[in-house]
């Protein structure tokens, strides 16, 4: 209160210049990111077991032949990059989406078992029923919609809590893991690279026929999300709130639920559940923007970063090649931590 | 300045589940003027409040403001003309004070449509209406009770609709913010001839504040009118099962009611019983 006496009252002015500055920070944290992406995307395609010079690069890019370099780069690294980016924003926006809407960082889609139930259906159909890419991704998003309309009829009592529906989201998680678990051990030609794709998530085996439908899901699922955000902001005060605002708040959880999966779905079906992705993005795009604000535009861009830099990472730092998933991992788990921790001191209930 | 809109309720029914909450109930909101709904807990306040702000579909009858029925109008144009502050709203984690009255402006811009000045004039306006200027840029997390009910006032405001419903606003406030909720409201009404519908626990302080009260009593509207008219002893009976007196209020000139409980009752209640005792104590 001092403090108010103290200090000149601030003017209407000044309010209006309060949420300008906010809003110029959005953006210039939104342009920052997606610069680091597109520096690391070219980074991430000139180097590796061989280099190549950026032109080389950016020549093969535009689709002119460039020896040796339109193998490595155009063929291997390319939709691998691409892979990368699609499948990271695809994360990190379904999941900021399912935070801001279900108002608890835990309600990601990959500690609540969407992208397990993805994760699961397409190593049944890939490991053993041999499908191809588009019936893999059609297979992956019917599982990953049937989970989240089981976790939420699972937790539905008299309307959903967050604690209840990730409680049993996370269980879910568990039995889908064994699932995937069992689907790769029955498979005849079970290999490690197929093992850590549908646990951890890898990029592996990134060509153009993983990436194309990603690359599809993102164009149409993204705008869908992207367009919402002023209706999840207003959902974030809480639905009567919203209603009285003039959102419709039935019709937007639907939609936006449906997308959001859509995209763990389809990201999943090509590169797997990429560990801690959908989880983590959300949060650091807050940090970045300033708590309360819309943050699905800075947290895709967080999630193609993370992922671009984790592979980058996994593929060049360490002797053995690790996949992304491990690596993202490494970063998530602690930061997963850390929250149950500060939820247990604040006395809050997960 | 402000345009006088019709609310009423016509035969209207509302429940949850297989409860019936409310029964076939008229009722009109006297424009510009300030209303307060009270009657005991579970009686169906908040109930009728939320139908008829549209959040709760009518089982029979309807919710009808100039003339349309509520629950067909389009959700964003009600929301321009119609405002409502819940019971218990949510801020997200972290939200500064200027950005949550700024949500208020919602149904006033489309999907993609920028920030306007005008947006900028009517949070400005909400936040100076509400004594939160000051507090603007602080997070709303450190905000104490009042201060914090003072700003969600400020987001409906910010909405600027003609009619503002609020479930319960001094709920969880201490005495003194209580009334400066209310005083804040009193404003409103007086200097934009918004008209006001809450809901208020506290008899007293919807017989001081409001010009019209509505007692409901078991899902049916028992009494309506002015407060000397509706707050009697048989109205608080019945609707609160409650004994008590009811005084002329020597600070506003308004009824107050005494409740009457199974201790501290002065065995003698007839009024002439009053000046001997207190004239007995002053003698020792």
């Amino acid at each position: 209160m001092s403090a108010e006496i103290l200090a000149p009252p601030p003017s209407v002015g000044d309010v209006a210049r309060g949420r300008v500055r906010r809003a110029l920070r959005r953006r210039t944290v939104a342009a920052v990111l997606a610069l680091l992406v597109a520096g690391t995307f070219l980074a991430y395609l000139m180097v590796g077991d061989t280099c190549y010079p950026v032109d080389d690069v950016l020549r093969v890019v535009v689709g002119e032949q460039v020896p040796g370099a339109s193998f490595t780069v155009g063929r291997l690294r390319l939709p691998r990059a691409v892979l990368a980016v699609a499948a990271g924003f695809s994360f990190g926006l379904a999941g900021a989406t399912f935070q801001t809407m279900l108002r608890n960082p835990l309600a990601s889609p990959d500690v609540i078992g969407i992208s397990s139930g993805a994760s699961a259906a397409a190593a049944l159909a890939i490991v053993t029923l041999s499908l191809d890419e588009t019936q893999v991704s059609v297979l992956a998003v019917v599982a990953a919609l049937a989970v989240a309309l089981l976790v939420y009829v699972l937790a539905f009592k008299d309307g959903v809590v967050g604690t209840r529906l990730i409680l049993i989201g996370i269980g879910i998680s568990a039995m889908l893991d064994s699932v995937i678990s069992y689907v790769l051990s029955q498979a005849a030609e079970w290999d490690l690279q197929e093992a850590s794709r549908w646990l951890t998530g890898s990029l592996n085996n990134a060509a153009w026929r993983e990436t194309v439908p990603v690359l599809v899901a993102l164009a149409v699922l993204g705008p869908v999300l992207l367009s919402r955000v002023r209706h999840l902001s207003a959902m974030q005060l809480g639905d009567d709130t919203a209603a009285a605002l003039g959102v419709r708040t039935e019709r937007t959880r639907v939609t936006v639920i449906v997308a959001a999966v859509g995209l763990i779905a389809f990201a999943t079906a090509a590169a797997g559940p990429i560990a801690f992705v959908a989880f983590l993005s959300g949060p650091i795009a807050a940090r970045l923007v300033g708590p309360g604000g819309p943050v699905l535009m800075p947290a895709g861009l967080v999630g193609a970063l993370l992922v671009l830099v984790a592979d980058f990472t996994g593929q060049n730092a360490f002797g053995t090649r690790l996949p992304v998933g491990v690596v993202t991992g490494v970063l998530g788990a602690p930061y997963l931590i850390h929250l149950i921790v500060r939820s247990n001191r604040t006395g809050g209930s997960l | 300045m402000t345009t006088h809109h019709t609310l009423s309720a016509e035969r209207l029914g509302l429940g949850y589940g297989d409860r019936t909450v409310i029964e076939a109930l008229d009722l009109d909101i006297p424009p510009g003027r300030v209303t307060a709904i009270v009657g005991a807990n579970a009686c169906g306040k908040s109930t009728l409040l939320r139908s008829m702000s549209r959040l709760l579909a009518p089982r029979t009858g309807r919710v009808v403001l100039d003339g349309k029925e509520v629950h067909r109008m389009p959700a964003r144009q009600l929301a321009r003309t119609l405002g409502l502050l819940p019971q218990s709203p949510v801020a997200p984690e972290g939200i500064v004070v200027g950005d949550l009255v700024g949500r208020g402006r919602h149904p006033h811009q489309g999907m993609f449509s920028r920030w306007s000045a005008e947006d900028d004039a009517a949070v400005a306006a909400a936040l100076e209406a509400t004594a939160t200027t000051a507090l603007a840029d602080r997070s709303v997390d450190e905000l104490s009770g009042g201060q914090r009910q003072r700003v969600w006032i400020a987001m409906a405001l910010a909405q600027h609709t003609d009619i503002l419903l609020l479930d319960e606003p001094t709920t969880f406030l201490d005495a003194s913010h209580q009334v400066e909720v209310l005083d804040l409201l009193t404003d409103l009404n007086q200097a934009r001839g918004t008209t006001v519908v809450m809901v208020l626990h506290d008899l007293n302080l919807a017989a001081r504040y409001a010009d019209h009260i509505l007692a409901l009593a078991d899902g049916r509207l028992h009494a309506a009118g002015p407060p000397a008219e509706v707050l009697t002893e048989e109205t608080v009976r019945t609707a609160f099962g409650l004994d008590s007196r009811i005084i002329e209020d020597p600070v506003s000139g308004r009824p107050l009611m005494l409740p009457i409980g199974r201790h501290h009752v002065r065995p003698l209640q007839d009024a002439s019983a009053d000046r001997p005792v207190a004239a007995r104590e002053a003698g020792r």
